[in-house]
């Protein structure tokens, strides 16, 4: 049964960069911005599923707080003055795409989802035009044990959107995250191969909530994944539901 | 759906299980309970092999994906069983200053293993620590759960000598 | 418990005590035991039980911590007042026991006599210098009896307050004294408390972190081991004032000895009245649990220790919603350090005020200090705020063993930084650490001499970040990892001014966008270092010629792809 929300008791006012807005108490600074057409980059955050607030991206300076705050997470407050887009953030961000990069190996001609990569939408986006940082060059594995998908461990952020779609929206919390660290990887159930997992049900959200190439459909040649993503506005009334 | 409520069986008649059991009675089959028990599994059996992580799984009703989760997150458990006896040498600032990176290069020369290795014999498993907190007595050496302060070379090849003949 | 059957216990074990003509005190703290110390105990007793009559007047009793941990194992002799010959009572502390000096001092305590030998003056600044209020009892009480930390007055601050105090009171109490977070981050403790008690809740907890993750720093663990009871009574006093009813202790798996008298300690309080329900026949209720870790330095992290006490990986997530509105299992929670809740029985007993009086402007009260490395004093000490780090490195710590010369002491652990020889005239407190660089942290001071390479020093915390990166947020995971291969470079000595460039950059981009305490302090070491020891990174770069552009730019690693070029 959906739940009727109240009707917001007040509403206030802040500014993001230098545009006045109103905003309903407890939404978040990513929130009031969308509502007013202003974008701020991300790649963890998904409407719907729970705030993990890792990649970072979404940093914004708030005025008066000393910390950069991410906007996925920051409720926002009366009076409150928020900059999106400064020459600091900006140089932060083409920084934090570039670790990114820098991370895995992102091979974009040889990539199923060349062309269709919300990583590489946002470096092009952000003006990352080489990248700086030594390439670490991470011994890791394909797993392509399942019938349908592949996991690709090369092109993983670890924005683990496979993993809150998996658990939060499908129920079957077959992904999750394993290791810590520089180590860490994406899982399914006992780190086992993918084919294997007892509990995956192949729904496929996964595969297409994915920001990358780390997660596609088999059987697809370089720039051929074109994700769907027809269903994310979906998330929150299912899970409001 | 009721027979999906029920416990599951212990994976053997290992008495060692019982103590398992009991860490999870006690914490009330509660999810919140996952680190205890698995440390109550890695104190009784040594290490963490698949059949424990889905006993406790199935038991806490956690996700295999969360247990393995959080078996690989802290440095304390382990998935492969250790040797007989283990050494965990203290890599913590005053160790380190006073002399930690040459025992772990010493004991890699002499007995050939690293941090995480288990000698061939399957006598003696090398690990570290970060700070065990006997910062006074740097460089501090874990010998089988006893820990020994300002450890020199010759008192580790004492120690570890006599484990491997042993 | 009502306060009369307190004070009760008090006098009991008072009298109990005042029977006995000697008492022979071992430390059995881990760095003694180490030592067999627990030998030492068990020769003595045997040693008096043989004496028959005349041994029974004497004491052998386990204590706690006593401090110089470098001298131990550690024993101190109470000898009673001699009216006959005039003296009053007196200590005697003796260096470097071993089980084969149990007999001898047996019997010379017996006969009331000291042995010169093995004494360790007790006049040397390092025991006169310091101020004693955490670690009041460490080293006089024996941490496994409850009655031994009654008669030494505790508990009466816990009576006091639940029968003559508002939860209101107590809050007033605790901010007058101006007490800071002690586990690093220097929050005032006052005003954390009030809002936890303002926050509506049917439920609320208090957690105490004593996961004391730092390297170099074993405060909070002597004081678990030497005077457990503390906690318990600073915890329930917390639960008190904030209107919490369950607590739990989040303590590192690492401190077996800990864990297992914190244990004994909190059985003993229940079965006492001191925790559980109605207790001193009011409606007030308080149960403690103890939560191991498992070996995550990020679990010293508030919302990862969280997520880790509820059984799950130990991530942190972003702060607000602040763990004093949403905590434990969605519940506002109190968290507070071990010696921070140490703290507490001492303010309630004596008043705010009393803390306050000791310290500086800002901040207020004592520190308690581990002394390690190249320092002749190797062991805790506990002193007042503002005191300069010359007096605690040269005259409590004795300074620099074999004639070397000192070079800096890090403080602050990974999060932390080093401070040079110029600085040392500083005094120790929140802000004068912080405008050096560095950070008070939990308490750690590892000193270092010459021999001390600073961009070492600097690559070992950056390993130590690394691996305790949890690897959820991108900077931190990648920044981390990053900086220690500039670091191992710079070590190796094949690093480039190039390489130095990026560092920097690298330090800025972690330390600004990491999404917990760890990453943004991991870079704290790399950068103290840069500052007061620029030379020293300058001379780790290839070659001699080190001057911006005089080293070709290096190419990325051959075969590397350039992710923007084949769009």
């Amino acid at each position: 049964m959906a739940r009727q929300k109240l009707p917001p008791t007040q509403t206030l006012t802040m500014k993001i960069d230098d545009v006045d807005v109103t905003a309903k108490p407890g939404q978040t600074i990513q929130d009031v911005a969308r509502d007013h057409d202003i974008e701020i980059p991300g790649l963890c955050y998904i409407d719907g599923l729970t705030i993990w607030g890792a990649c970072r991206l979404c940093l914004v300076e708030v005025e008066g707080m000393r910390k950069l705050l991410a906007a996925c997470s920051t409720e926002v407050a009366e009076g409150m003055i928020v900059h999106t887009d400064t020459e600091r953030l900006r140089r932060y961000r083409k920084m934090v795409i570039e670790m990114l990069f820098a991370e895995r190996n992102h091979v974009c001609s040889v990539c199923v989802s060349n062309g269709h990569c919300d990583l590489q939408a946002m470096a092009v986006q952000l003006g990352v035009d080489h990248v700086h940082l030594p390439y670490m060059n991470p011994d890791v594995k394909v797993d392509s044990s399942h019938d349908r998908f592949r996991l690709d461990h090369n092109r993983c952020i670890l924005c683990t959107r496979c993993v809150r779609v998996c658990g939060e929206i499908e129920g079957a919390a077959t992904k999750g995250v394993g290791g810590r660290g520089i180590n860490a990887r994406i899982i399914n159930d006992l780190n086992m191969p993918w084919g294997d997992s007892q509990t995956c049900t192949s729904c496929g959200k996964c595969v297409h909530i994915c920001p990358t190439g780390a997660l596609v459909e088999k059987g697809t040649a370089a720039a051929e994944m074109k994700k769907h993503r027809s269903f994310l506005p979906y998330l929150t009334v299912m899970r409001e539901s | 759906m009721i027979a999906s409520l029920k416990k599951p069986e212990a994976p053997s008649d290992d008495k060692r299980w019982k103590i398992v059991q009991a860490t999870m009675r006690r914490n009330g089959y509660s999810r919140n309970a996952l680190i205890e028990t698995l440390h109550t599994v890695q104190n009784s059996f040594g290490y963490l092999d698949e059949e424990s992580l889905r006993y406790v799984a199935a038991s806490l009703r956690v996700p295999l994906s969360a247990v393995y989760g959080v078996a690989t997150f802290y440095h304390l458990f382990t998935l492969k069983p250790q040797g007989e006896h283990t050494c965990v040498v203290c890599t913590g600032t005053a160790c380190y200053i006073k002399g930690t990176p040459e025992l772990l290069q010493h004991i890699e020369t002499r007995y050939g293993i690293k941090d995480g290795d288990t000698t061939a014999d399957g006598k003696v498993s090398l690990l570290t620590a970060r700070c065990i907190g006997a910062c006074s007595m740097a460089p501090a050496v874990v010998f089988d759960g006893e820990m020994e302060g300002n450890v020199t070379e010759e008192q580790l090849d004492t120690e570890v000598d006599g484990w491997l003949k042993s | 418990m009502t306060p009369e059957e307190l004070e009760q216990i008090a006098v009991d074990q008072q009298e109990a005590e005042n029977q006995l003509d000697h008492r022979i005190n071992v430390c059995m703290a881990a760095s003694c035991m180490s030592r067999h110390s627990e030998q030492i105990v068990k020769d003595m007793q045997a040693k008096l039980k043989d004496m028959g009559e005349k041994g029974e007047k004497t004491q052998v009793r386990c204590v706690g911590c006593m401090g110089l941990c470098s001298a131990g194992p550690l024993v101190e002799v109470d000898h009673p007042a001699d009216e006959a010959a005039g003296k009053g009572p007196e200590k005697v502390m003796y260096r470097d026991i071993s089980p084969e000096h149990a007999e001898s001092i047996v019997n010379a305590t017996v006969d009331g006599r000291t042995l010169p030998d093995l004494v360790q003056p007790t006049d040397i600044p390092y025991f006169t210098r310091q101020k004693r209020i955490v670690t009041e009892n460490s080293g006089y009480i024996d941490p496994e009896c409850i009655e031994d930390y009654i008669a030494a007055g505790g508990y009466s601050g816990l009576v006091s307050a639940l029968t003559e105090m508002s939860p209101d009171d107590v809050i007033h109490e605790v901010t007058v004294s101006g007490l800071r977070g002690r586990g690093g981050g220097g929050f005032p403790t006052g005003l954390k408390w009030s809002t936890v008690a303002r926050t509506d809740a049917d439920q609320k907890y208090v957690v105490c972190n004593a996961d004391e993750g730092d390297p170099g720093a074993f405060m909070d663990r002597a004081v678990l081991e030497s005077d457990p009871h503390r906690i318990i009574e600073g915890m329930t006093i917390a639960g008190y004032a904030v209107g919490a009813s369950k607590a739990y202790i989040y303590v590192r798996a690492e401190y077996p000895l800990a864990i297992k008298r914190l244990k004994r300690a909190i059985s003993q309080a229940n079965k006492f009245g001191l925790l559980g329900t109605n207790l001193c026949d009011t409606p007030f209720n308080f149960d403690i649990e103890l939560r191991l870790g498992a070996g995550a330095f990020v679990c010293g992290e508030e919302t990862a220790l969280i997520a880790s006490i509820e059984g799950k990986r130990g991530t942190p997530r972003p702060r607000p919603p602040f763990p004093a509105s949403y905590g434990l299992f969605g519940k506002p929670t109190l968290i507070n350090n071990v010696e921070t809740m140490a703290t507490i029985p001492w303010i309630t007993r004596y008043g705010g005020e009393a803390l306050a009086a000791i310290g500086t402007e800002k901040s207020k009260g004592t520190k308690v200090f581990a002394l390690a490395g190249k320092i002749n004093c190797n062991g805790l000490i506990e002193v007042p705020m503002g005191i300069s780090l010359r007096e605690i490195i040269y005259e409590i710590g004795d300074g620099i063993p074999d004639g070397a010369t000192f070079k800096a002491v890090q403080t602050g652990g990974p999060s932390g930084g080093c401070v040079p020889a110029d600085k040392l005239d500083m005094p120790v407190d929140y802000e004068s650490l912080q405008e050096a660089g560095t950070i008070m942290g939990s308490g750690g001071m590892v000193i270092m001499d010459e021999t001390s390479s600073m961009v070492d020093v600097a690559r070992f915390f950056m390993e130590f970040c690394k691996d305790e990166s949890c690897g959820k947020c991108v900077p931190c995971r990648v920044g981390t990892a990053q900086m220690l291969d500039l670091l191992e470079k710079m070590c190796a000595k094949s690093a480039t001014q190039k390489d130095l460039d990026l560092l920097k950059e690298l330090c800025d981009v972690t330390k600004a966008c990491s999404l917990c305490g760890l990453g943004q302090t991991a870079p704290n070491p790399v950068l103290s270092t840069l500052h007061y020891f620029e030379n020293e990174y300058m001379d780790s770069l290839q070659g001699e010629v080190t001057g911006v552009g005089a080293v070709p730019a290096t190419e990325t690693k051959a075969g590397a792809p350039d992710p923007t070029h084949e769009k």
